[in-house]
């Protein structure tokens, strides 16, 4: 693939505030108009690795290039081609939402005209247009962050970068972030953004890179991931020893996991509704009586175990380190 | 999926077109603040009536000021210390920015580094114009008495005006380098009231111990209170307008770089 394929190329970026190593070599690369995204636990260098692309931190090695511009030679060119939401929605309290976003589109150095279409159609897409005359303050925190977001499009920049985009929001503005984000996709925008959670990952992303302490520790698709850690288990927990051990004769398969102490097994569970009707029909003929029954999806926590050996979240939380 | 989405390019204009045009649009956004957060609007009105009442009244009858009428002597000071104060929205309102968020995004823009502190400082400017209009004005109904012409009353303006502007990036520093809104409140808490009140603001040095005093007599805030007194009440000039300007100046220009240079420096370390 021609080095030009890519919008955002890091190469061996390296970090530290003090003693404190939060970047030992990241390495990074995002197809143009893919979106990927940087999951991993607080503390990972998630933040870190954002605010050095987006111009706001200097690494201390490595380089990033973003739409062929080197952040450290060029920042001002890189700040042309790129759109930035951080963690906490970095809007203005005291100004409208539309006086939010034309001050963004002015400070982006658009005209005057492009500014106000931008503004409009950004309102009418992140769903604004009734709140528009009324102060930041005054918005929910689901549409501050549909404002902070819509800020940093205003400019249709080709590179976008989102920092825990949904981080605090309930589950429907998540959705409706969501789509948003999907639809910037859709339309060519490359799109690099970090989170804790392997669902938010696998909805949005082309492909996940998993990062911890400072490294990238796993690249690829979802599916790819998720291979690793075992995909969604249905889990059966029977009565009797007796009843698993027949049970076992009759699930078969090489996705079956057993554990005789808890007298259960689980079979991934791939096929779906129709697997499980078949299964229940089977124990039923057999007469196996079922204690309880569950669905486990692998979670970040899953992924984290299986490829490192510790706990997505944890103890250390020193991913702040950069905002000081 | 189907898009309609139009790219825009940013339009082309000089440099200097563009720096100009920042500081434009951050001073917009900063002054809408003066009506619209509460605060502001309180302080900016009430703050210069009460301090001028308070000392009119309170301290007033205590206090001998020679020939000079007390009200007269006291509307200088009170003047610049209200300015002083004022100043100190910009160290606010810089630390505000940085703990809020905002400041990483204008630092991801392709728009002029200083902006942002321009727009805190310059709106402090018109907003101390406010609140002395607003203290002339309620200075003459408590019985202020100028002697000034028009043209001393510009010069007086234009001296408040520079120590204002020096104060708001003294103001800017102590904004960046704080790390919390209670912080920085303290800070310039600490800073201002001793500058203002170890000063001839509200009682004649005279009376002050002989350190205090020669402190007192020779710092640069005495200087701009003695010049604008000088100017509005006919008190003896001296070289009290020279030195209030170039104190001023220096201050704003060695305030100015060690600004900018932190503000470049705290957010790309």
């Amino acid at each position: 693939m021609k080095k030009n394929d890519y919008s955002i190329v890091a190469k061996g970026l390296k970090k530290s505030f003090g003693k404190l190593i939060v970047l030992d070599g990241v390495d990074i690369k995002v197809k143009r108009g893919t979106i990927l995204a940087l999951l991993g636990p607080n503390g990972a260098g998630k933040t870190t690795t954002v605010r050095i692309m987006a111009t706001l931190l200097k690494a201390d090695g490595g380089s990033v290039t973003i739409e062929g511009h080197d952040v450290s030679e060029r920042p001002d060119k890189v700040r042309s081609v790129i759109g930035l939401t951080g963690q906490y929605a970095a809007v203005d309290e005291y100004l409208t939402g539309r006086e939010n976003l034309r001050m963004i589109g002015r400070l982006y150095h658009l005209g005057k005209a492009d500014v106000i279409r931008r503004t409009e159609e950004l309102l009418e897409q992140f769903d604004l247009v009734e709140a528009a005359d009324r102060t930041a303050k005054t918005y929910s925190g689901g549409m501050r962050r549909r404002l902070d977001l819509a800020a940093s499009l205003i400019a249709t920049p080709p590179v976008i970068f989102l920092d825990e985009p949904t981080t605090g929001l309930d589950p429907r503005s998540r959705l409706n972030l969501w789509d948003n984000i999907e639809k910037l996709a859709a339309e060519g925008t490359t799109i690099l953004l970090t989170t804790q959670h392997l669902e938010e990952a696998d909805r949005l992303a082309n492909s996940i890179a998993v990062i911890d302490g400072g490294k990238v520790i796993a690249e690829g698709t979802a599916d790819e991931l998720k291979d690793k850690v075992g995909r969604e288990r249905i889990q059966f927990t029977l009565e009797t020893d007796a009843d698993l051990k027949k049970a076992i004769k009759l699930v078969d398969g090489e996705t079956l996991q057993v554990d005789e102490k808890r007298k259960s097994l689980s079979v991934v569970h791939d096929s779906g509704v129709y697997k499980l009707k078949d299964i229940l029909e089977k124990f039923e003929k057999s007469k196996i009586r079922v204690a309880n029954m569950s669905l486990a999806k692998p979670t970040l926590d899953d992924v984290f175990l299986q490829l490192t050996g510790h706990k997505a979240t944890a103890e250390n939380n020193n991913e702040n380190g950069g905002k000081k | 999926m189907s898009t309609n989405l139009q790219k825009v390019q940013p339009e082309q204009h000089s440099k200097l077109y563009w720096v100009l045009s920042d500081f434009a649009v951050l001073i917009k956004r900063s002054t809408v603040y003066i009506v619209r957060n509460m605060d502001q609007a309180l302080s900016t009105v009430f703050m210069p009536i009460m301090f001028l009442l308070l000392f009119r009244y309170v301290f007033g009858g205590a206090i001998d000021t020679g020939p000079v009428s007390y009200v007269n002597f006291l509307f200088a000071g009170i003047l610049v210390q209200s300015a002083a104060f004022g100043s100190t929205y910009t160290a606010i309102g810089v630390t505000t920015d940085i703990r809020r968020g905002i400041v990483d995004r204008f630092k991801s823009l392709p728009m002029a580094d200083s902006a942002v502190l321009v727009g805190h400082t310059v709106t402090d400017l018109v907003r101390n114009t406010i609140s002395s209009i607003i203290m002339v004005l309620v200075g003459f109904a408590v019985g202020f008495r100028p002697t000034a012409s028009a043209w001393d009353w510009l010069i007086a303006f234009g001296i408040l005006m520079l120590f204002t502007f020096a104060i708001s990036w003294m103001s800017a520093i102590m904004g960046l380098l704080s790390k919390t809104i209670e912080g920085v409140q303290w800070l310039t808490f600490v800073f201002v009231f001793p500058i203002t009140f170890i000063s001839s603001a509200f009682v004649p040095t005279a009376g002050m111990p002989s350190a205090l005093r020669a402190f007192a007599e020779n710092q640069p805030v005495t200087h701009v209170i003695e010049a604008i007194r000088s100017l509005t009440i006919g008190t003896p000039m001296g070289n009290h307008g020279w030195l209030a300007a170039i104190w001023s100046l220096g201050i704003l220009v060695v305030s100015y770089i060690v600004a900018v240079y932190i503000f470049k420096r705290r957010t790309a370390q």
